[in-house]
């Protein structure tokens, strides 16, 4: 197939194959900064909102974040509005996005998680839902994904509330990020997501003290590259729904070494901070080495592209 | 003199080219020409500066994010803005933005943030300490070159950055320039002849705290432009946050510029470096 006609996800027709990182892009914050443009030129095929929780959140005491070789770590601590906060006031501007919208949900236990799937789910804005069962920053979620069985039971609890596809993100701070995927696929997810950040620290050069508010937070960027890399390939090697591979992409022949890996999508996270535009060039560079390599191995190359 | 406090920034980053860096006592001056964004920043906002080449492999295998840094001056060039940062290197990034020659690619977005409200209730009181003596100077250049600006600088080799104002009072931890003293108490002094002011400051948390306070206790008007280590400076990655009133803002989109009434304590932590 042509790069150009774009991809399906679960069901649902993109324009091409990179999203963003939940958490790593605010489109409401940055239409503010750069106004109508930010539509016109917006940089993923999809988008993927921060995660939400029931209740509101501050997120975690400053400093938040640190640079690391190639990368940075974060420990934010997940603020939004919680959930009717983000139904009447962000749904609606993120609705305004060219792109279909994935909204991220988090629960501290089964019947919150019960209750974000049920409300988001019933809006048609929303194309997709995905479950952070990841983010290292709050206890629940490392406890959640970091165990099969416990993401097969959420996940067997989900399912029936919603016909939207189910995307699971995965931690990486796991022993085994492919049986925990594996159980999510066996228990009805449509796609799963991965890598979240590791768990990192850093320590103040002057104090020795712990520099992050949190004391510890969750390393992304290049820095993590080589890592996800070895998971979304031991992942995709275990299921057959689609995976959206991410972790320290810069470029397209980083993106297209995920598609080889066996992503069907990609994200592109910390990037953005450095270029507010990198999700688009990424899809652009991304679909050229794809077209090139499709032609060189033939429909051959295409279908194990997996789209 | 126009009261909006926000220019906005073309999406995405563009490359400009450096025009000129030279040493500035303890500090740098680079000047950037910018031929892909608008020539009217605010005085108060910023930029994201990366270098085009050679960004990373420095100490630590850093720098890696792009460093946020207050306009001093902007002029209008042509097609495009020369653009002053003054910088005092204190890491990996600014260690690679102050080797940056005539001629490197910088890469830039914005203007970004709120700048300072430009439209004072009594006479406008510029304070600045160290390098935060940066968008004070681009306060100046909107205001008017008559309205002095009080500078405080650590020594005499910082107290050079005040060359660059058209009216200074400078003084120094060390005496080494002008008076030596900390800048809080020039503002107290002015402030005590005088208190139907906007004050308008930058500078180190401590300093920034101590102005605050200054105004709060004499119901004077502050606006304050702080610093916090920032790794988008779009909002998109919450890590900037100071607390305020109304619970955590980010600094790169709901600041750098902030009204000292929505602040309890502007001594926030020290930015990452």
């Amino acid at each position: 197939m042509s790069e150009r006609r774009g991809i399906e996800l679960c069901g649902v027709p993109l324009r091409g194959r990179v999203l963003n990182g939940s958490g790593t892009f605010d489109a409401i914050a940055a239409h503010r900064v750069f106004g109508d443009e930010l539509y016109e030129r917006f940089p993923f095929d999809a988008f993927v909102s921060k995660t939400i929780t029931l209740a509101p959140r501050q997120g975690n005491p400053p400093p938040r974040l640190w640079e690391t070789p190639a990368g940075l770590i974060n420990s934010i601590g997940l603020p939004n509005r919680g959930l009717q906060g983000f139904l009447a006031s962000d749904l609606p501007r993120l609705a305004e996005l060219p792109v279909p919208l994935v909204v991220s949900v988090m629960g501290f236990s089964l019947d919150e998680l019960e209750r974000l799937v049920r409300a988001v789910s019933e809006r048609d804005e929303v194309a997709m839902l995905e479950l952070n069962f990841s983010c290292p920053n709050v206890e629940t979620g490392l406890i959640m994904g970091a165990d099969a069985g416990e993401t097969a039971r959420a996940v067997e609890r989900l399912r029936p509330l919603t016909e939207k596809p189910l995307i699971v993100k995965l931690t990486p701070n796991a022993t085994d990020p492919a049986a925990v995927g594996a159980a999510a696929e066996g228990a009805g997810a449509d796609a799963l997501s991965l890598i979240n950040t590791l768990k990192g620290m850093a320590f103040d050069p002057r104090s020795g003290r712990p520099w992050l508010g949190a004391v510890t937070g969750g390393v992304s960027g290049p820095a993590v590259r080589a890592v996800a890399l070895q998971q979304v390939h031991a992942v995709a090697a275990r299921v057959a729904i689609p995976v959206i591979g991410m972790g320290g992409i810069q470029s397209g022949r980083d993106a297209a070494d995920f598609v080889a890996a066996g992503a069907t999508a990609v994200a592109v996270g910390t990037e953005s901070f450095r270029d507010p535009e990198a999700g688009a060039r990424v899809g652009r560079e991304l679909a050229a080495l794809l077209e090139e390599r499709g032609a060189e191995s033939g429909a051959g190359g295409a279908a194990r592209l997996g789209a | 003199m126009s009261g909006a406090r926000r220019t906005r920034a073309p999406f995405g980053r563009r490359r400009a080219i450096v025009a000129e860096a030279r040493d500035l006592g303890a500090y740098r001056l680079v000047t950037a020409l910018d031929t892909g964004g608008p020539q009217d920043p605010r005085p108060g906002q910023f930029y994201m500066l990366a270098a085009a080449e050679r960004w990373g492999a420095g100490e630590g295998e850093r720098p890696y994010l792009p460093r946020a840094l207050s306009f001093a001056r902007a002029r209008r060039s042509g097609e495009g803005v020369l653009l002053d940062f003054l910088l005092e290197v204190v890491g990996p990034g600014t260690e690679r933005l102050a080797q940056l020659a005539p001629g490197e690619g910088l890469w830039l977005t914005g203007p970004l943030g709120v700048g300072f409200d430009c439209e004072p209730s009594g006479t406008p009181l510029l304070v600045g300490g160290g390098i935060g003596a940066a968008p004070i100077l681009a306060l100046q250049d909107e205001l008017g070159e008559a309205i002095a600006a009080l500078l405080g600088f650590r020594s005499a080799a910082h107290a050079e950055a005040a060359s660059l104002f058209a009216e200074a009072e400078v003084c120094t931890e060390d005496g080494s320039a002008g008076r030596r003293a900390l800048v809080t108490e020039l503002v107290r002094e002015r402030l005590d002849r005088d208190g139907d002011r906007t004050v308008y400051a930058c500078g180190p948390p401590a300093m920034l705290e101590a102005v605050r306070a200054l105004c709060a206790e004499r119901d004077v008007r502050a606006q304050l432009a702080l610093e916090a280590g920032m790794a988008c400076g779009y909002g998109a990655c919450f890590g900037c946050v100071v607390p305020a009133r109304s619970g955590y803002v980010r600094l790169c989109v709901d600041g750098p510029v902030l009204d000292a009434s929505e602040l309890t304590d502007a001594g926030v932590p020290e930015a990452g470096r």
